[in-house]
């Protein structure tokens, strides 16, 4: 996505040295264009979306139309059921119905919940969202200032402490990993919440606002079920989190590493710029906006993490959500859950490109 | 160097690092010795080295190494420790962990080798024509490629399965389809450094067609990288797997799949631990030593890469 956007911004702008009183506005003309070209490529990439879960969704075995009536049926029924469910039209006029569907937020109705899969997904969406943001914080909080270290101090004890965590990272199943530290944190030392995200008497204590429950707490003044809910999320949160810590300190080490051979280090460093000034002011301010990208792709994969650890923490989100569907084979849950998570994944990417060139001046 | 001396015979040795090489297997055997010597200084890529290779053994030999049948039930014998006749313990339906352990080498070699056939052709494919023909093929191959790329990919592979129906082969199959696009766009990336190179000049002024040298000439060249990408990605592709095993939605009972043998394990968590926490310590051993083995061959054939 960003390479064809970065091109598409070398055709934008065929001459670097503008006027400068033309130049806010010719600025401003390119950052159109290059959104424009970031949307155009997203359409695409939805549209691709759809096309997949169309595809996924027909190549089921079982016919959908014999599922709805019956094997009692008459033909006549079944001709009609089948008419109805819109199967008896040719494949690509199927495909714009289901396509005008999903635009239109119809994402078909849930065998499992017998809700719209739409209203199902956005009451499951905030525990997600909750568990995410977490797990961000602490990949990010941690990963980037480790990264740096780890690359200021190459080859230290520190350094290689942080690669083995990364190998590990990359080797461990997830959901393993959640099974054991739920036996070590939570059945053995007691120190963590078990399974869900609030314990049972705490159910509906407070209103639900935002969804999460980590904030409405806050904004009823409930302590008590503020630190239920931090009991219960810090588990998952830090797995999750533990998985970006790994991706980002990395990706912060090894574009640090690129900065520091840098000449303009030696040159600062010859001013009498303190070191902590050249790591941090210098260097560090250097690779800040290629670590937007950084982190909305850590962002993207603990969404991907989420849905088995979420299974593992019985955590009602998305991953959840979709696990449970495909168990007892509600193919609209499945496709709609698929359609939300590919669409904000999408959107994520969306939106550091956008930053990126914002943020960037050289994208400027 | 000092291993030179040790080596026991010098005549195959000066042979493999003659300079002027005679044939054409001459160059190759001793090209990939010199790969060799560079990736055997590495412990780390040789303790990955070691670990695929038992993997292999195990795979290979199970009947020999395992110590009962992994799919005997025997609920006298159920949920026992480490013992001299279970060396790792027991399941709840009495199995024997280590057994299973061992046959579970196969299922995991079966997916890793069958995702790779499936999707590394594909990904060579796409990429190297996408990459040499240009225009508006590679447009469209690269946006497919993008579409591919921009899913989760255990949840593409979640919604594969849970059309498709689960079960070992529909696995394999979802999990190719959601790994070839990293191959595409490596072979992409080293068909564009090559694609002006003389050497293709001079084939195609020899009437060579696109076909040919796409396959004949580009494929092999890019083959390399395209190699240590899926080295690297086979500890990516038996997590997924584990994944969807242990959801329940790869290889079924009784077939010994470690994924499946830790959702079995997790209903005793609390009285008898290792019954889970063993076949992770084996996806995690595994996946381990792919790593490190990818490391170690990105240092060697692809130097540029670090």
């Amino acid at each position: 996505m960003s390479k064809s956007a970065t091109a598409s911004a070398s055709v934008a702008d065929p001459s670097p040295a503008t006027e400068s009183g033309a130049s806010s506005f010719h600025r401003t003309r390119r950052l159109l264009l290059d959104v424009g070209g970031v949307g155009l490529s997203l359409a695409a990439t939805f549209f691709g979306l759809l096309v997949i879960t169309f595809v996924i969704g027909r190549l089921m075995p079982a016919d959908p139309v014999l599922a709805a009536v019956g094997d009692r049926a008459s033909v006549a029924t079944y001709n009609q059921v089948k008419a109805a469910m819109g199967l008896d039209l040719p494949i690509w006029q199927q495909f714009l119905r289901y396509a005008g569907n999903v635009l239109q937020g119809d994402l078909g109705m849930s065998i499992l919940t017998s809700h719209p899969v739409l209203q199902d997904l956005a009451r499951v969406f905030p525990a997600t969202v909750e568990l995410a943001t977490v797990a961000i914080i602490i990949g990010v909080v941690l990963g980037i200032p480790l990264g740096v270290w780890a690359a200021v101090y190459r080859n230290s004890l520190l350094d290689h402490v942080m690669r083995v965590l990364g190998l590990v990272g990359y080797s461990v199943p997830i959901f393993w990993l959640g099974i054991m530290g739920l036996l070590v944190f939570y059945l053995e030392l007691q120190w963590v919440g078990g399974p869900g995200r609030i314990d049972v008497y705490f159910e509906g204590e407070v209103p639900t606002v935002t969804g999460l429950v980590l904030v409405d707490s806050l904004l009823a003044g409930d302590w008590d079920l503020f630190y239920n809910a931090l009991s219960h999320i810090i588990l998952p949160a830090s797995l999750l989190g533990y998985y970006s810590l790994a991706y980002v300190s990395r990706m912060t080490r090894s574009l640090m590493l690129e900065q520091l051979n840098q000449e303009y280090l030696v040159t600062a460093r010859v001013k009498g710029v303190s070191e902590r000034r050249i790591v941090w002011r210098h260097a560090f301010g250097n690779i800040q906006v290629a670590l937007i990208t950084v982190v909305a792709l850590a962002f993207a994969s603990i969404l991907e993490g989420s849905v088995l650890t979420e299974t593992v923490f019985a955590w009602p989100g998305i991953g959840r959500y979709i696990t449970t569907a495909l168990l007892s084979a509600d193919m609209n849950a499945v496709l709609g859950g698929t359609i939300v998570v590919g669409t904000v994944y999408v959107g994520i990417n969306l939106i550091s490109d956008i930053l990126y060139r914002i943020v960037d001046p050289r994208a400027r | 160097m000092s291993g030179e001396a040790a080596l026991p015979a010098p005549g195959l040795r000066a042979w493999l690092l003659a300079e002027a090489p005679t044939s054409g297997w001459q160059a190759a055997c001793g090209r990939a010795y010199r790969g060799w010597r560079v990736f055997a200084r590495n412990p780390l890529g040789m303790v990955g080295l070691a670990i695929v290779l038992l993997l292999l053994f195990c795979a290979a030999f199970a009947p020999l190494i395992a110590t009962a049948d992994p799919t005997l039930q025997d609920l006298t014998q159920r949920l026992q420790p480490s013992s001299a006749q279970h060396w790792l313990g027991t399941d709840r339906m009495g199995r024997d962990t280590y057994s299973a352990l061992v046959y579970g080498s196969r299922v995991t070699l079966y997916i890793v080798v069958l995702v790779l056939v499936i999707s590394a052709p594909i990904g060579l494919l796409v990429g190297s024509a996408a990459g040499f023909i240009g225009g508006w093929t590679d447009r469209i191959l690269m946006r497919i490629t993008d579409i591919f790329f921009s899913f989760p990919r255990l949840v593409l592979a979640l919604a594969f399965v849970a059309s498709l129906g689960p079960g070992l082969n529909n696995a394999v199959i979802a999990i190719a389809l959601t790994a070839w696009p990293a191959y595409a766009r490596v072979s992409r990336a080293e068909t564009l450094a090559i694609r002006k190179a003389d050497f293709i000049a001079a084939v195609r002024t020899q009437g060579a067609g696109n076909r040919r040298i796409i396959f004949r000439h580009v494929m092999p060249l890019t083959l390399p990288s395209v190699i240590v990408r899926a080295t690297l990605d086979m500890a990516g592709i038996i997590l997924t797997a584990a994944g969807l095993g242990f959801l329940g939605l790869g290889a079924q009972p009784p077939t010994p799949e470690w994924g499946a043998m830790i959702s079995v394990g997790r209903e005793n968590i609390l009285d008898q631990w290792w019954v889970a926490a063993v076949p992770g310590m084996a996806i995690f051993v595994v996946s381990l030593g792919f790593n490190l083995l990818g490391d170690g061959l990105r240092d060697v054939l692809d130097p540029k890469m670090t």
